[in-house]
């Protein structure tokens, strides 16, 4: 780690490390900040896929009552792995992969701080989701206990595979801990001279806040799942009551890493947006450093709130009343976001290219999610919603339509510049509308389920569901299929397309956008003036 | 390039150490978890050991509904179950209470009841001076068992709890417990 690529580079002259190498090696060996971003971008991508398909099955069982395609192990093999693949394998390497191309770029520094290290935290991804898919194969079958591996579920009644599960988490958590501490170095000791804290980009700045928070609550989740190992194998009783432990608690640890792990999902996303509406709207982002406070509360409140996951467990009345009140907290500094980013368009010169699209849907689609966040915050009305389709319509909608969907306006925005060409505008729109009315046909429904009355994680219903359910499911097909429109946009504009200039966008701001494009190889080796 | 690589070093060992930190934090939220489950009584779980039944005043103005439910761990080949279901108490009054185990197995096996308390603020004013839940009980193949159980309600109850919920689970824990059975057989 003592010297970089870099300074090689400076001294040495040599003309062949200029350009990229050449093959195979070049991915495994990399540690440039672009080629790893590359690679964590299309991991996350195949893994979206994969767990994509994952819930195609869940869909397809659910489209009629009955157990018609799978069986039920199998069905929460299915909504187990869906889950872990979507939170560690699709989003959170795509956000990584975004600050490892951005962050760089952003505040003029030519590489990651740490490049060795950030070639090891992505070359161990793949070998964890090998081995938790390669886990679905084994005798017994794979995880099937939820996302949340609530004990006992995950203890005294699951599959042997469990080990495998355990030890692919921790491989995901050392990753993330990993990605974080190099962004932390990165953005603290390689800003260009001038570049103060507060002319930092958005999405450096919720970065920033994302790593800090990965490295608090990422090892409580490898302690979370290293309890979970030794009551399984051996004999300890953390979570088991026979031996005097108790299973309430594991929801506590658990919860204590979820719930500030669903702001990592989230934060990455409001840095995207706030690069993004400007742009398009022709005017500076309003409220820069409102923006940077509400982020920073969001992060601090997000530890104070973790018990409302768990409102039915039989709380003391005032507990449910300090997390129900803390919960709703969060609703202010959420809504300076949004108000900010409304304030942003406001009278401003706007125009509708696909990242702009997907941004103002990410605004009105995100906000509905967290207003179903707020009627599940209200405890008593919490004891309805709990465990119902209810709270998949809301986490889904804060996931997919909040932070897929910034990231697909992310991929729309950036790639000219990681490219060099422009993509297919007209595909990229077709992309953009098919996914917006098909994720609507296929969460929106599932509020009503839930209110219903329809339990979450299960292989079949009752039939008075029937009829919602395949709505759904129809949707759920169609945003599927949706994303291979996605797919081939990428690919096209990898091939090929209209050339685009340094800054393809008429009033994009920001270090990236004074670079060529494509970017080159290697950028910013000398740090560039900041004005 | 030097100075930014050391000050690198510097802050990728916090950040490390950091980590690492709260790795353990995640172990150090069991005792947590306990100590204020215990202070705070809040979660059901009463006390391991027989407290005294001393200088405590009937309340006889008062009565408390105590219902007493049973569980097995599933799986468990034994029959659990109070000898009532429901009594009324007054505060401070020492009770006796019943339980009957079975063992439908051919196999002998040490069950452990662990108890719980519902409402879980009720939990530190429910004081047992003799519980079975307190040992292990080592049942023979088929052989039956009346665990006894003798407890007070405390006085100061808060007035808002009229019911408590003292509930049972049993698991068979012969297997942890190899050295117990072994002694269990020989008598």
């Amino acid at each position: 780690m003592s010297t970089t690529t870099h300074d090689t580079l400076a001294t040495a002259h040599d003309d062949h490390h200029h350009g990229a190498p050449k093959g195979l090696m070049r991915w495994l060996l990399t540690t440039n900040h672009k080629d790893i971003g590359s690679l964590y971008l299309w991991f996350s991508f195949i893994m979206f896929l994969t767990g994509g398909a994952m819930a195609m099955v869940i869909r397809a069982e659910l489209f009629q009552p009955g157990l018609q395609l799978v069986e039920p192990n199998f069905f929460n093999q299915m909504t187990t792995v869906h889950g872990l693949i979507m939170v560690f394998g699709a989003v959170m390497p795509a956000f990584t992969g975004l600050a490892n191309w951005l962050i760089p770029m952003m505040i003029g520094a030519p590489d990651m701080a740490l490049p060795r290290m950030n070639n090891w935290s992505f070359w161990i991804l793949p070998f964890a989701f090998a081995m938790l898919l390669g886990s679905l194969f084994m005798e017994g079958g794979g995880p099937n206990f939820g996302w949340t591996f609530y004990a006992p579920l995950s203890t005294t009644y699951s599959p042997d595979s469990t080990a495998l599960f355990v030890f692919s988490i921790h491989i995901m958590g050392i990753s993330s801990i990993m990605g974080a501490i190099n962004v932390i170095v990165t953005i603290v000791n390689l800003r260009a001279p001038g570049m103060t804290w507060m002319k930092l980009p958005l999405f450096v700045w919720t970065w920033l806040i994302t790593a800090f928070l990965l490295i608090a609550v990422m090892p409580v989740l490898a302690g979370a799942v290293t309890m979970v190992l030794t009551d399984k194998f051996f004999g300890t009783s953390f979570f088991d009551a026979a031996g005097g432990g108790d299973p309430v608690m594991f929801q506590h640890i658990f919860w204590f890493f979820g719930h500030p792990e669903v702001y990592i999902m989230i934060l990455p996303s409001f840095g995207i947006i706030s690069a993004i509406v400007p742009t398009f709207s022709r005017k500076k982002l309003f409220g820069y450093s409102s923006m940077v406070y509400a982020t920073a509360s969001i992060a601090i409140l997000s530890f104070l709130v973790w018990a409302h996951h768990m409102f039915t467990t039989g709380m003391p009345v005032f507990a449910e009343l300090f997390f129900m009140y803390c919960t709703m907290l969060i609703a202010i500094p959420t809504g300076v976001k949004v108000f900010n980013w409304v304030a942003t368009m406001w009278r401003g010169s706007m125009t509708f290219e696909t990242p702009m699209l997907f941004a103002v849907a990410f605004i009105i689609l995100f906000t509905i999610g967290g207003f179903s966040g707020l009627m599940l915050a209200i405890t008593p009305a919490d004891f309805q919603y709990h465990d119902t389709y209810f709270v998949v319509a809301h986490f889904h909608y804060v996931l997919v339509t909040g932070a897929i969907f910034s990231i697909m306006a992310a991929a729309y925005y950036w790639l000219p510049k990681w490219t060099g060409h422009m993509y297919n505008e007209t595909l990229g729109k077709w992309h953009f509308w098919c996914s917006v009315i098909s994720v609507n046909v296929l969460f929106f429904p599932m509020h009503f389920l839930g209110l219903a009355g329809m339990p979450r994680r299960i292989p079949d219903y009752a039939v008075q569901f029937a009829d919602v359910n395949q709505i759904v499911s129809i949707g759920g097909f169609a945003f599927g299929l949706s994303q291979l429109i996605f797919l081939v946009v990428v690919l096209k504009c990898i091939k090929g397309g209209k050339p685009a200039g340094d800054n393809p966008w008429e009033a994009a701001e920001g270090l990236e956008w004074s670079i060529a494009s494509p970017a080159p190889y290697h950028s910013f080796t000398t740090p560039p003036e900041i004005k | 390039m030097t100075q930014p690589t050391k000050s690198n070093r510097k802050l990728l060992i916090i950040l490390i150490a950091g980590s690492i930190g709260m790795f353990g934090f995640g172990f150090a939220l069991v005792p947590l978890y306990d100590v204020l489950c215990d202070t705070l009584g809040i979660n059901g779980k009463t006390q391991n050991s027989a407290s005294s039944y001393e200088a405590v005043v009937v309340d006889k103005n008062r009565t408390v509904t105590i219902e007493f439910v049973t569980q097995v761990q599933s799986g468990m080949p034994w029959e659990f179950s109070p000898k009532v279901n429901q009594i009324s108490v007054h505060p401070g009054e020492l009770t006796h209470a019943q339980f009957l185990v079975k063992n439908l197995s051919t196999r002998d096996t040490v069950g452990q009841a662990i108890p719980s308390v519902s409402p879980g603020q009720g939990a530190a004013y429910f004081n047992k001076t003799e519980c079975f839940c307190f040992n292990q009980q080592p049942l023979a193949a088929a052989a039956t068992a009346e665990l006894p159980l003798i407890f007070y309600v405390d006085p100061d109850l808060p007035a808002s709890i009229n019911t408590l919920t003292l509930s049972y689970t049993l698991y068979d824990i012969t297997d942890r417990q190899t050295i117990v059975i072994e002694q269990g057989a020989s008598k």
